[in-house]
C-alpha cells in the first residue's frame, strides 16, 4: 500500500492523440480522432456519449488492444511507465487480465455457462501465477463478501444461470478485481439492469473501487449514473472529446451546448387528460406460461380512449406479459378482454382480421422485429396489402404518405432495415403499426435501446400522431422519466401483480406504497451525492 | 461516420448511424470473388468444366452412348482413346454420358430432397412443440436409424430399379438430414419478433414460411445443397456400382467402375488396361473434392467468420 501512495501523484494511464479506424465497407472509417486521456491512480474517469461515438473503442485502447477490423494509427499510450503501443502482444498478455482489467456490459454473454463462477472468477489471476488457488479461491470470498452479494462462501459453487443478472454482473466485477488491478474498465456495466438493482450493483462496485484504490474508466451513456461515480467526466462526440472536467464542474456549469442538451432533462412534458371512456380493459386476469406458476395474477387494467397508460416495474414483473395477453398470443386462464364494450377472443386464432387489425404492437428492439431480408416498402406495405387489399400504384403512394407521417421520405423506401439507423429503424417501425390504421397500439420499451436525442424525437412523434390520428397507446416502459414525459394514467406492476393504478399526478404524488417508493427512488438522479443519500437512507 | 457540426435541430432523415451503404448483387459477387481463396477457384473451374461437358455431351463425345464396337475390351488406341468395355462400346463415349445422367440423376434428387425436407422442416419449426413437430420428428428419427445405403438398397430391391424410383427413395431418405438442419436453422428464426408481428397481423402459415423465414435461412441451405449433393452423388454410384442403381444401357460412372473391376488385376502386366475402370472412379472422387472446395469457401463466408 505504501508503494501506491508514492505514485499516486504520478499518472497511471497517459493517452495522448488517440487515432483509431475502423474497417467496414470497404473503406477505413475514422473512429477516434485524437483523444486525451490521463488518469491517475486511485481516479474514475467516466467516458459519456452517445452509441457510435467511440467509448467502448477507446476504453478497449486503454488496454492497447483494437477490436478485430479496428486499428490505431497514431498516437501513445503509456501505462505506468510502458508503452503499449510499442509492447509486443506477450507483454500486453500479461498486463492484461492482471494489471489491467475490463467488466463487459452483457455480463450473462461474457460468462462460460459451463463453469462454476469461481473458477471463471479466479481465472487470469492462477493463470498469470498471481496467486495460489487456496489464497485466490479466498480473496475471491472476500470479495463477494465486498460486493455485497448473497451468500458469499458458496455463490461461487453456481454456475452463471443460477444467480440473477445483478448478481452476475457484481460477480464479473469481482472476477476483474481478483488480480488486484491497477486499473478497470467499466463498459456500461449497469446498462442491462433494472433501475433497483441498479442501485446495488452502482454501490458495490464504487466501495470496491474505492476501498482498493483502484483506478478505473467508467463507460456509459447515462449521465447520472456518471455522476454518482466518477471524480472527473469527459463528454464524446464522433469521436472527439467535446468537454473535460471534474465531476461536479461538469454538472453544474457545462460549457459546450452538445453537453448541455444532454444535461437538459426531457424537455417534452404532457398535460394528463381525464378520459372516461376506456377503449379497452382487461378484467380479472390471471396467465402463465404452459403450466409454469403465474405470471399474471389477478390483474386489471383500462386504457383511456385517445389516451396514453403506461405500465412500469422491473423485468419480470409481468408487463410484457400483459400486452402478450391483450394482442392475444398467450391466452388467459381465466378473465375478461374487453374492447370498446365488447369481449374480445382471448385467443389471437379466433380474432377476425378487423379485431387483429385495430391493436398493433411497436418491439423493444427494432432490429429483430423487422426482417433483414425485406426492404421498407414490403415492411410497411404488408399491412397495406394484407388488410386494405391495396396494390402497386396505390400500396406505394400511401407507404411514402406514411413515411412522411414519420418524418423520413422516399429515398427510404428501397432500404434494407441494416441500411438504417436505430431511431429510423424504430420510426419504420411505427410506420408498420400505423399502417393498419389502428385505434391502440402497443408500445412496448420502444425507446429504451435508443440514445437520448433519437429517444426525445421518437416520443415527440409518437404524441404528435396521438394528436393527429387520436390512438390509444399503452406505454410499456422501465424509465420513469419517460412515464412522466409522455403518460396520462400510469400503472405499477411488481411480480405479476398491479401494485398501484391511477392518473400521472397522482401516482407521482406521495405517499406512495412501498414498491413504488422503491422504485421511483432507485432513479438516479445527476447529483453527485444522490447515490451516497440514497444508501443511508436505506441502510 | 463524418465529423458533423453540432446540430441543435433533431433530424431523423439526417440521423447518421454506421448503416451500410446499398451495394448491387453484382458488385458484391465480384468483391468477394476476388478474395476468394485458390481452392474455391479451383472448385469453381473443375464444377463448371464438368456442367459443361454434361449439356454438351453429344457434341464431345466421339460416338454414341450405346454404340456396340465388335472388340471388346479393345486397349487404348486413335480410334477408341480409351478403349472399349466388355461388350465393345467406348469408354471415353461412356464417361462424357455418364457425367451427363450421373450429375442430372443426382441434381434432381437433392432438389427433390430439399423441398421435401425444407418444407416439412419449416412446418415442423413453426409448430414447435406441438404433436405436428413430435409426429414429424419421431418418423424422420425412425428413417434416420436404418443406415441410408441398406435401407435404399432393400426398398431399391422391392419396387425395381427404375430412374424415377431411384431418385425418389434417395430423396425421402436424404431429406431426413435437411429436415433436421431447416428445423434447427428456422428455430432462430421463428422467435424473432418479426415472425410475432406476422402472426399477429393475421398472416396464413404459408406466407410466414415462404416470406418471413425461407429468406433468412438461405445461407445455410444453400451450403448445405452442395454438401449433400456430393453425398446423394456418392450414394447413387454406390447403388450402381451394386448393381440396384442407374440400369444400361444408360451410362454411368458407378456401374462403370463395377464392369470394369475385373482389369485391375492385370495391372502387372497392362498399366493402361487397370488404370482404365479407374477413371470413372476418379471422375467422381474430382467432383466430389471439386464441389466440396466450393461449399467449404461458402460456408466460411456464410458463417461469419473473420480470418483473424
Amino acid at each position: 500500500m505504501s508503494k501506491t501512495k508514492i505514485k499516486k501523484t504520478s499518472s497511471l494511464l497517459e493517452m495522448k492523440d488517440i487515432h483509431i479506424q475502423g474497417y467496414s465497407d470497404e473503406k477505413w472509417h475514422d473512429i477516434i480522432l485524437g483523444v486525451d486521456i490521463s488518469l491517475k491512480r486511485g481516479e474514475v474517469l467516466g467516458l459519456i456519449g452517445e452509441s457510435g461515438a467511440g467509448k467502448s473503442t477507446l476504453g478497449l485502447a486503454a488496454m492497447g488492444f483494437a477490436r478485430p477490423g479496428c486499428k490505431i494509427i497514431k498516437g501513445k499510450i503509456i501505462f505506468d511507465g510502458i508503452d503499449l503501443i510499442k509492447a509486443n502482444e506477450q507483454t500486453k498478455r500479461k498486463l492484461r487480465g492482471s494489471r489491467i482489467s475490463y467488466v463487459a456490459q452483457s455480463a450473462a454473454a461474457s460468462f462460460n455457462p459451463a463453469h462454476r463462477l469461481i473458477k471463471q472468477t479466479i481465472e487470469s489471476s492462477l493463470h498469470h501465477k498471481i496467486k495460489q488457488t487456496q489464497l485466490a479461491k479466498q480473496e475471491a470470498k472476500e470479495l463477494f463478501q465486498a460486493l455485497q452479494l448473497p451468500n458469499p462462501d458458496l455463490i461461487g459453487e453456481r454456475y452463471p444461470h443460477q444467480v440473477s443478472g445483478g448478481q452476475l454482473q457484481r460477480i464479473m466485477t469481482a472476477m476483474s478485481m481478483s488480480s488486484r488491478p491497477d486499473l478497470i474498465i467499466f463498459d456500461e456495466p449497469t446498462t442491462a439492469l433494472d433501475v433497483t438493482t441498479q442501485v446495488e450493483v452502482l454501490s458495490s462496485i464504487r466501495s470496491v473501487v474505492r476501498e482498493f484504490n483502484t483506478a478505473a474508466i467508467y463507460i456509459t451513456h447515462d449521465l447520472a449514473v456518471v455522476a454518482q461515480m466518477a471524480d472527473k467526466i469527459k463528454v464524446l462526440r464522433y469521436g472527439k472529446t467535446v468537454e473535460d472536467a471534474k465531476t461536479k464542474i461538469m454538472l453544474s456549469s457545462p460549457k459546450k451546448s452538445y453537453t448541455k442538451s444532454l444535461w437538459a432533462v426531457r424537455s417534452i412534458r404532457k398535460k394528463e387528460k381525464k378520459s372516461k371512456t376506456k377503449i379497452l380493459s382487461i378484467k380479472k386476469i390471471n396467465a402463465s406460461y404452459g403450466n409454469g406458476p403465474l405470471v399474471l395474477n389477478n390483474v386489471n387494467i383500462a386504457v383511456p380512449l385517445g389516451g396514453t397508460l403506461a405500465i412500469v416495474g422491473e423485468s419480470g414483473s409481468g408487463k410484457s406479459t400483459t400486452a402478450r395477453v391483450i394482442t392475444g398470443l398467450l391466452p388467459p386462464k381465466n378473465g375478461k378482454i374487453i374492447y370498446k364494450a365488447k369481449e374480445l377472443p382471448k385467443n389471437i386464432k379466433h380474432r377476425t382480421k378487423e379485431q387483429l387489425r385495430k391493436i398493433q404492437m411497436i418491439y423493444q428492439s427494432p432490429d429483430t422485429s423487422m426482417n433483414p431480408r425485406h426492404k421498407t416498402l414490403e415492411i410497411i406495405g404488408r399491412p397495406l396489402e394484407f388488410y386494405f387489399g391495396l396494390n402497386k400504384s396505390k400500396l406505394y403512394k400511401r407507404v411514402i404518405e406514411l413515411l412522411e407521417m414519420i418524418e423520413l421520405d422516399e429515398s427510404f423506401i428501397d432500404r434494407y432495415p441494416s441500411e438504417l439507423s436505430g431511431g429510423q429503424k424504430q420510426r419504420i417501425c411505427i410506420a408498420r403499426a400505423l399502417a393498419a390504421n389502428p385505434e391502440l397500439v402497443i408500445c412496448d420499451e420502444v425507446t429504451s435501446a435508443l440514445d437520448q436525442i433519437v429517444q426525445e424525437g421518437i416520443l415527440k412523434l409518437l404524441q404528435k400522431l396521438q394528436k393527429e390520428l387520436n390512438i390509444s397507446y399503452i406505454f410499456i416502459t422501465h424509465d420513469i422519466d419517460t412515464v412522466r414525459a409522455i403518460s396520462d394514467e400510469v400503472v405499477v406492476m411488481f411480480e405479476g401483480k398491479v401494485i398501484e393504478q391511477g392518473l400521472k399526478s397522482k401516482i407521482f404524488k406521495p405517499p406512495h406504497p412501498k414498491y413504488t417508493e422503491l422504485l421511483l427512488s432507485s432513479v438516479p438522479e445527476m447529483n453527485p451525492n444522490w447515490l451516497t443519500k440514497i444508501l443511508n437512507k436505506r441502510s | 461516420m463524418k465529423t458533423k457540426k453540432q446540430t441543435a435541430n433533431y433530424s431523423a432523415k439526417s440521423e447518421v448511424a454506421q448503416f451500410k451503404t446499398k451495394k448491387s448483387f453484382s458488385h458484391v459477387a465480384k468483391r468477394e470473388l476476388k478474395k476468394a481463396p485458390f481452392t474455391a477457384w479451383l472448385g469453381m473451374i473443375i464444377t463448371s468444366a464438368y456442367i459443361l461437358i454434361a449439356v454438351f455431351a453429344p457434341l464431345i463425345a466421339p460416338y454414341g452412348e450405346s454404340e456396340v464396337f465388335p472388340i471388346p475390351f479393345a486397349p487404348w488406341s486413335d480410334e477408341f482413346l480409351l478403349g472399349t468395355d466388355q461388350i465393345g462400346r467406348d469408354i471415353l463415349t461412356r464417361l462424357i454420358y455418364g457425367a451427363r445422367n450421373t450429375i442430372g440423376i443426382a441434381f434432381v434428387t437433392t432438389a427433390l430432397a430439399f423441398v421435401i425436407g425444407v418444407l416439412f422442416g419449416l412446418i415442423a419449426a413453426i409448430t414447435r412443440e406441438t404433436f405436428i413437430d413430435q409426429i414429424l420428428g419421431r418418423l424422420v428419427d425412425v428413417l434416420m436409424a436404418i443406415p441410408l445405403l441398406i435401407f435404399a438398397l432393400m426398398l431399391l430391391s422391392i419396387v425395381g430399379p427404375s430412374a424415377i424410383n431411384l431418385i425418389i427413395i434417395i430423396a425421402v431418405l436424404d431429406s431426413t438430414r435437411i429436415f433436421r438442419l431447416t428445423r434447427a436453422v428456422a428455430l432462430n428464426v421463428v422467435v424473432m419478433d418479426y415472425v410475432e408481428a406476422a402472426h399477429m397481423r393475421g398472416e396464413k402459415l404459408m406466407w410466414i414460411m415462404k416470406r418471413e423465414i425461407l429468406p433468412n435461412i438461405m445461407p445455410p441451405l444453400v451450403a448445405e445443397f452442395g454438401l449433400r449433393f456430393c453425398f446423394v452423388f456418392l450414394t447413387i454410384a454406390s447403388l450402381s456400382f451394386l448393381g440396384v442403381g442407374i440400369q444400361p444401357p444408360t451410362a454411368d460412372w458407378g456401374s462403370m467402375v463395377r464392369e470394369m473391376a475385373g482389369l485391375i488385376q492385370f495391372a502387372e502386366f497392362d498399366t493402361q488396361a487397370a488404370i482404365t475402370p479407374l477413371l470413372p472412379a476418379a471422375a467422381i472422387a474430382i467432383l466430389t473434392v471439386a464441389v466440396n472446395f466450393i461449399v467449404d469457401w461458402f460456408l466460411h463466408k456464410t458463417s461469419g467468420l473473420k480470418d483473424e
